[in-house]
């Protein structure tokens, strides 16, 4: 009666646990910053009754629309990693193996080369391109891939021809980066080293519904995803229609990762790594723990790794919170596989 | 309970079946026997619609296959393919509890009733002290099991399996053919099974199915055992099929 246990006591607690220290390390991101406020200043400017003006600005155009991105983009990216995960059935996919990534960077690369041409000066021009050829980009390919999945019954074939077209795109970004100006290039690099600190309270008003409706799908797909833990000629032999529950998967999947990948460019391994640590800390297989355990592993993972990020900006060091989920992903997959290999 | 009429089967351009019909009724253990390469697999995918037909028809339960909606076909046919499924926490209850999916609501909740013919489908299977092992920890055999206990949960009167004694031991297969055979007798089921293991089916099935390129034959063992066509396709120049013991001797 191990598992059942486990799940009848632990699992409440965990979730519990976890969504406790979230609140917390959301709070304390809140406090961190170049501007010192005390937490009683913050929760005055978060109730509307700032002690200053300038303190209500910082704390609900800055630092608020950070904190809430950090949770959406952590939300998103694990939601659409274990679904990738499960559908591949592959430890080792992620949000990028349909080329969300690839495609997202192909849009901003055409993009940077572009706006040069036509003299746009107007800074919100330049970022709503970014996000919008960001966004096309990774439904281009996405779409793409779908089209060709149709066609295809097996899998793991479009898995391959997913990291292929990722792969081939990353050579014409190459081109199109050389191609390019000095501008345009610098543009394109710091798009991709990811921030959730740059999305404006504007952009969050977009991002949060799509989110929301991504998060939505993530949750409908639960059974299927069940279903097709025992691969796809089980799923169907149980009634499920494969091919349908697909393109939900591959809809939410768009919604959620291209979505954060256009708002807050390429953020790596978080959507790969937090579904593992759900299933490590919940023992469950079961997408009706698991996907909500990823959500809130994702978005604990982004709070960590956004107050990592303003922890060090104040010695005066901007890192892209890229690097922060790198080195906090990449141990835990290393572990994962470890883990596998010794069981094999 | 499944009913072929002149079906015509082929995997690719190759025919593997032209013209076969056969009647698998509840009640009643069916092994289907035939060389490597003959079409059981495509034939047991085609009937539980998981492939197709290039001719002819399959009912099941007196309807035409194509015509049965997928989560109807869902609580007819259950299906027990040779894949292994390795997954990391993944209890074995949790695994046959997938099986009740064509009967939940939309997030796959388990209502009480549920829970007892997840139950009810372990002990039959006999793996109920196994429910709470993940099911990457099972050997072979005990994995087998659990996959016929999901097949049990599916409540269908009819379950197919592709090989499911392979990669078993002797005493093992021997014991998985005879939970089968007690299944379709004492729970009236219809089941219909690929096996190479000639003496095993002999032994216990009910009834044979031979793949006989491009005829399918269906018969009771023991007719099956004096027509001839076992000696026919399987005497090779090492081994001797010998109608008389039902058995295999080496030349």
């Amino acid at each position: 009666m191990e598992i059942s246990r486990h799940r009848r006591l632990i699992t409440p607690l965990l979730f519990m646990g976890l969504a406790l220290l979230c609140v917390v390390l959301a709070i304390a991101d809140m406090l961190v910053g170049t501007t010192h406020l005390s937490l009683a200043e913050v929760w005055a400017a978060l109730c509307g009754r700032p002690y200053d003006a300038h303190h209500a600005t910082i704390v609900l155009y800055m630092r608020l629309p950070k904190v809430v991105v950090a949770i959406l983009s952590g939300v998103a990216l694990s939601a659409s990693g274990l679904q990738m995960q499960t559908l591949f059935r592959n430890p080792l996919a992620g949000p990028y193996v349909l080329g969300i990534n690839a495609g997202a960077s192909l849009g901003v690369a055409l993009f940077t080369l572009v706006t040069p041409l036509l003299t746009l000066s107007a800074s919100w021009l330049l970022t709503v391109g970014i996000t919008g050829m960001a966004w096309l980009g990774s439904a281009l390919i996405l779409l793409l891939v779908m089209a060709l999945s149709r066609r295809i019954r097996n899998i793991n074939t479009i898995l391959i021809i997913g990291m292929m077209l990722s792969s081939a795109i990353s050579a014409v970004v190459g081109i199109l980066q050389y191609m390019g100006t000095e501008e345009s290039l610098k543009a394109f690099v710091v798009w991709t080293m990811g921030s959730v600190s740059t999305v404006t309270v504007d952009q969050l008003m977009v991002l949060l519904p799509v989110v929301v409706v991504g998060s939505l799908f993530a949750i409908v797909v639960i059974k299927p995803l069940n279903m097709l833990l025992l691969g796809e000629g089980y799923a169907r032999s149980m009634g499920l229609n494969v091919t349908r529950s697909r393109r939900l998967i591959f809809l939410s999947t768009t919604l959620l990762a291209g979505g954060v990948t256009a708002f807050c460019g390429p953020i790596g391994f978080i959507g790969l790594a937090m579904p593992h640590l759900a299933r490590i800390t919940f023992r469950t297989a079961d997408h009706r723990v698991l996907m909500p355990a990823s959500m809130l592993w994702g978005a604990l993972s982004m709070v960590v790794c956004t107050l990592a990020c303003d922890v060090v900006a104040r010695q005066g060091v901007m890192l892209p919170v890229n690097t922060i989920t790198s080195l906090l992903g990449i141990p835990v997959i290393i572990y994962v596989v470890l883990r596998n290999s010794h069981r094999q | 309970m499944i009913e072929l009429r002149n079906i015509t089967l082929a995997f690719g351009s190759r025919q593997l079946i032209v013209d076969g019909s056969a009647h698998f009724r509840c009640g009643e253990m069916v092994a289907l026997l035939g060389r490597n390469g003959t079409g059981k697999s495509t034939l047991l995918r085609a009937i539980a619609s998981l492939g197709r037909l290039q001719g002819g028809s399959v009912l099941v339960g007196g309807d035409e296959l194509s015509t049965i909606a997928p989560y109807d076909l869902a609580r007819r046919i259950a299906f027990v393919n040779t894949e292994r499924v390795d997954v990391e926490a993944l209890s074995a209850y949790d695994l046959v509890a997938i099986g009740r999916s064509p009967y939940t609501d939309w997030a796959g909740r388990l209502t009480s009733h549920d829970r007892e013919v997840v139950e009810r489908s372990l002990r039959l299977a006999g793996v109920e002290s196994l429910a709470e092992r993940s099911v990457d920890t099972l050997s072979d055999g005990e994995y087998q099991r659990v996959m016929i206990a999901r097949a049990l949960a599916q409540e269908t009167p009819a379950i197919l399996l592709d090989e499911p004694t392979s990669f078993l031991d002797l005493p093992n297969r021997y014991a998985l053919c005879q939970l089968l055979l007690d299944l379709a007798h004492n729970q009236n089921k219809c089941i219909l099974f690929s096996t190479h293991e000639l003496d095993i089916a002999l032994a216990l099935a009910d009834s044979i199915a031979l793949v006989d390129t491009p005829h399918l034959h269906h018969l009771p063992t023991e007719e099956m055992v004096k027509s001839g066509n076992i000696e026919r396709l399987f005497n090779s120049d090492n081994i001797r099929f010998d109608a008389l013991t039902a058995s295999i001797k080496m030349r």
